[in-house]
Formats: structure tokens, sequence, C-alpha cells
């Protein structure tokens, strides 16, 4: 499975939603993720990539970690993945 | 001041997922407490517990809900819907704002705590789940009664060991006989019933690896236990206004610390207690027709527990019955009194008295009527609850037959 696959599946999981109900342009928001879903996202990618993701629930917009939408919580999490890998 | 009543009670515990169950066991003086199933149980010296089986909490809640509900919570939860359901309280508007929960428990999310020391030092994980910390903490189960029932007043959390749920009851209690609150949803909880809570137990040598046996000469130790007792405690005048069925009247509490020593009880201290329940409800001592004792089957609770109330009672301590259901459901610690309240209830509206079961052999020291082996049936108009907690804190609550009225 893709980075993508495997983020959509994770966000999905935590909304309650098919992963097919998912569009890259939705905010959690939009997708009924509040502020404890989204921790409990970013554990789960975590887990499943294992990374560190620089996220601190203070200040959700701060950092380098986009989570503006489900495309930029991808490509961050590609990002995460790459400077990992080199 | 107030008159205060109970107008719902619930519970799970080892006896039973409900109150029907359970005292349908207290009755039948069935015995809760065997082998534990807990991971890890063979590196344990003492393998006996009073756990609540057959128990699957995704048949109880989501996964959401699993993931911010310790088993405590998830037990207050499940009583608190049982009670509350059969007070037949909604509460909205004023009556939210004049509502609060008060619930006592002594290891909070102590499952929670375990499970994740075991993931980070055990496992090595450096990554724990986010919800820890509102899991475990220990108002976690009043705060999620809160926001279920839409309870907005005073609502908190009592933490005195053994003695928890009878402290909330009576801050409860004095609460809507003040005025302060209106209805209070109140007892408590406890799940520590893991491999750390069981094994911290042990370190202190006082658990029996058999049975409970309390006021038996043969005792050797306390079991422990878990689950959850909550009731709903109501402002008499609105209680009677609205038509609810009346359980039974919360005639009197007191409470008193022994000020002496960290784990020894002391006679003076619960003797305090009992006189001051009795008082605190204009109560003579001879309506007293049973009392649920502390009974924790330890050799220094047993003898001091009976000595205490011959002391208070004189001669009457002879005719009235006391014995201790720690021998079926095991010592629930913070939420022992809250199931325990049950069987004074079961007491004054069914006219049982719960047995001490495990009861061979007389014990000179405990030379009173502890209801051996079977139950009785009696015609009791006022029960007592006794706890006494590590830490010398005691609180002694006192319940009354509520005369329902005629043609009713």
């Amino acid at each position: 499975m893709s980075i993508k696959d495997q983020v959509i599946a994770i966000i999905a999981d935590q909304a309650m939603l098919d992963p097919s109900d998912i569009a890259l342009d939705n905010t959690l928001e939009d997708i009924g993720i509040d502020s404890l879903g989204l921790v409990e996202s970013i554990f789960a990618i975590e887990e499943t990539f294992d990374i560190n993701v620089p996220f601190n629930a203070n200040d959700p917009t701060a950092g380098d970690f986009d989570i503006s939408s489900i495309a930029a919580i991808i490509a961050a999490v590609e990002k995460l993945k790459l400077e990992q890998a080199t | 001041m107030n008159r205060v009543v109970i107008t719902g009670a619930g519970t799970i515990n080892p006896l039973g997922a409900d109150v029907s169950a359970t005292f349908a066991a207290m009755r039948e003086g069935r015995c809760g407490i065997g082998p534990l199933e807990i991971e890890d149980v063979d590196r344990l010296s003492i393998q006996i517990g009073g756990q609540v089986k057959d128990y699957d909490e995704t048949t109880q809640f989501n996964r959401q809900q699993i993931a911010l509900y310790d088993r405590f919570t998830q037990f207050t939860l499940l009583a608190a819907r049982e009670a509350i359901g059969q007070s037949g309280l909604t509460f909205s508007g004023d009556l939210a704002d004049q509502s609060g929960v008060v619930l006592g428990t002594s290891g909070g999310g102590l499952n929670t705590q375990d499970e994740n020391y075991r993931a980070v030092y055990e496992a090595g994980k450096n990554r724990v789940h986010p919800f820890i910390v509102p899991k475990l903490m220990n108002n976690a189960a009043a705060s999620h009664v809160s926001m279920e029932w839409n309870l907005r007043g005073p609502s908190f959390t009592v933490a005195t060991a053994c003695a928890s749920s009878n402290h909330a009851m009576g801050q409860a209690f004095n609460m809507v006989r003040c005025g302060m609150a209106k209805v209070m949803v109140t007892g408590g909880s406890e799940a520590m019933l893991c491999f750390g809570g069981i094994k911290a137990w042990e370190g202190l040598r006082v658990m029996s690896r058999d049975a409970c046996r309390p006021f038996s000469a043969t005792r050797n130790g306390m079991v422990q236990g878990e689950g959850a007792g909550v009731f709903v405690f109501e402002d008499y005048a609105y209680a009677k206004a609205r038509g609810a069925e009346i359980l039974c009247e919360v005639a009197g509490f007191a409470m008193s610390s022994d000020a002496s020593d960290i784990v020894m009880p002391s006679k003076q201290g619960a003797a305090r207690a009992i006189a001051g329940a009795l008082k605190d409800g204009k109560i003579a001592k001879e309506e007293v027709g049973y009392i649920n004792a502390h009974g924790t089957g330890t050799a220094a609770n047993d003898k001091t527990e009976c000595a205490a109330v011959a002391d208070v009672f004189g001669a009457h301590a002879d005719q009235l019955m006391i014995s201790s259901t720690k021998s079926m459901h095991g010592h629930l610690i913070g939420g022992t009194g809250a199931v325990e309240l049950l069987a004074c209830i079961m007491a004054l509206r069914d006219g049982v008295i719960a047995p001490t079961i495990g009861y061979e052999e007389p014990d000179p020291e405990c030379a009173l009527d502890v209801v051996p082996n079977v139950a009785r049936d009696a015609n009791v108009d006022v029960t007592l609850s006794n706890a006494f907690a590590f830490g010398g804190l005691n609180a002694v609550i006192a319940l009354r037959k509520h005369a329902r009225p005629a043609g009713h």
C-alpha cells in the first residue's frame, strides 16, 4: 500500500468513514475529526511509519507538519519518510 | 435541612452485572471469588480475586469510548446507567445545574497505568497512545458520568483508599441535605486487578491465597475485587413531588480520622465514626438492625471492628446482625462501600440479610451475630455501612427504611 493509501486508511478509520469517502482536498474538520481525533491520527501515523511527527497540540498550525488538508498531511508524511531514508 | 432519599441503584461487580443479579447472589450466599485471569498471573503469589467475569467491553462501548474509558470508568458508566435509568430522571435546565456527581476510587485507571508502563519499560516502546492521561486520571469516571447525563453542578472524585465510596456518598448526602444540590449521582468504582495492582498488595502480606473469611477464627487475609456501585441521591421533596419510587432514606453520615497509624486500624476511630453516624441521623442504637461491616478478613480489622461495634452499641450489639459481603465479592477498595450499600438496601427493602460466607470457626474476639454462611430473613428499619481505610480514615453511612404510603 502506498503512503497515500495508508494515510487515508488511518484517517478514514479515525473518522469512521470508508476510505473512498475521503477526498484529498478535505480538511480534518470536513470529515469530523476533532482535536482528540487529530492526536490519535498522528499517533497512528507515527506507529505505522515509524517516524516522529513534529506536532504540538498547543499550536497545531505551527511547525513543518501541514495538516490543512488530507493531501497536505500525505505530503508531510512522504517528506518525513524521505528524510528518514536519507 | 432537606431529607435525602435514594431513587436509583446500579452496579456491576463479581456477583452480577446489575442490582437484581447481585441481590440474588447475596441471598444465595454465592461466592464471586475465583482464580484470577490476568496477564502474568503465574508471577503472582496471590492468584485469586473477585473479578468481573464474562465482560466484553466491545459489546458495551464503541472504539472511541474504549480509547478514553479505563475499566474503572466503564464499570462506573454501566452502574450509573442502571441507577439513573431506575430513577427516571433526565437532566436539563435548572435541574442539570443543580445536580452533580461525586464518586470514590482509590486506584483510578490503574489498568491503564499498568499496561502502559509495561509497554514502555518491558516492551521498550517509546510511544504511548495519546489519551493515557485522560484515561487514567482518578476523576475520569466522574467526568464521563457528568458528560453522559449532563450533570453540570458540583462534581468531583474522592480518594480515601478503602473508604473512598463512603466518603463520596457522605459528601453527596450532605450536599443534597444542605441544598447545595438537588440530585447527586454517587458511589464508587475500582479496577485494580492487574499484575501491578496485585503485586503491590502482595507486599503488605495481608492477602489470602485461598478465600476471604471475615470474622472466622480461620481467616487469613483479604481478597481483592473489582466493580462499581452507583446511586441517585435525591432531595426527598423533589422525589416525592415527581412521584419517584423511593428505595430508602439516607439517614446519617459521619467520618473520623484515627490520627494514629498508616495501616493499623483503631477501635476508637471506628467507634467515633459509628457513633457519629447515629448522632447525625438522630438514630437510637436499638433501631439499628443490620450493619454491613468493613469486614476485610484480616486479623486486625475484624477484631477491631467488632470491638468498636460492641463499644458503641453495648448490650444491643448482641441483638443486631453484622455481616461482611466481602466474603462474596472481595474487597473492591475504593468502590467497596458502594457495592456494600446494596446489602443495606436489600435488608431494608426485601428483609433479607446477606450472609458472611466462608465462616468456619468462631473467634472469641469477633463474638457478634455475623450471619454465618446463610442469608437470613429479618425486618430491619435502620442499617449502617462501615468503611475504615488505610490511613485511618473512617466513614459510616446510615440508611433508614422508607415507609411507603398506604395504598402503594
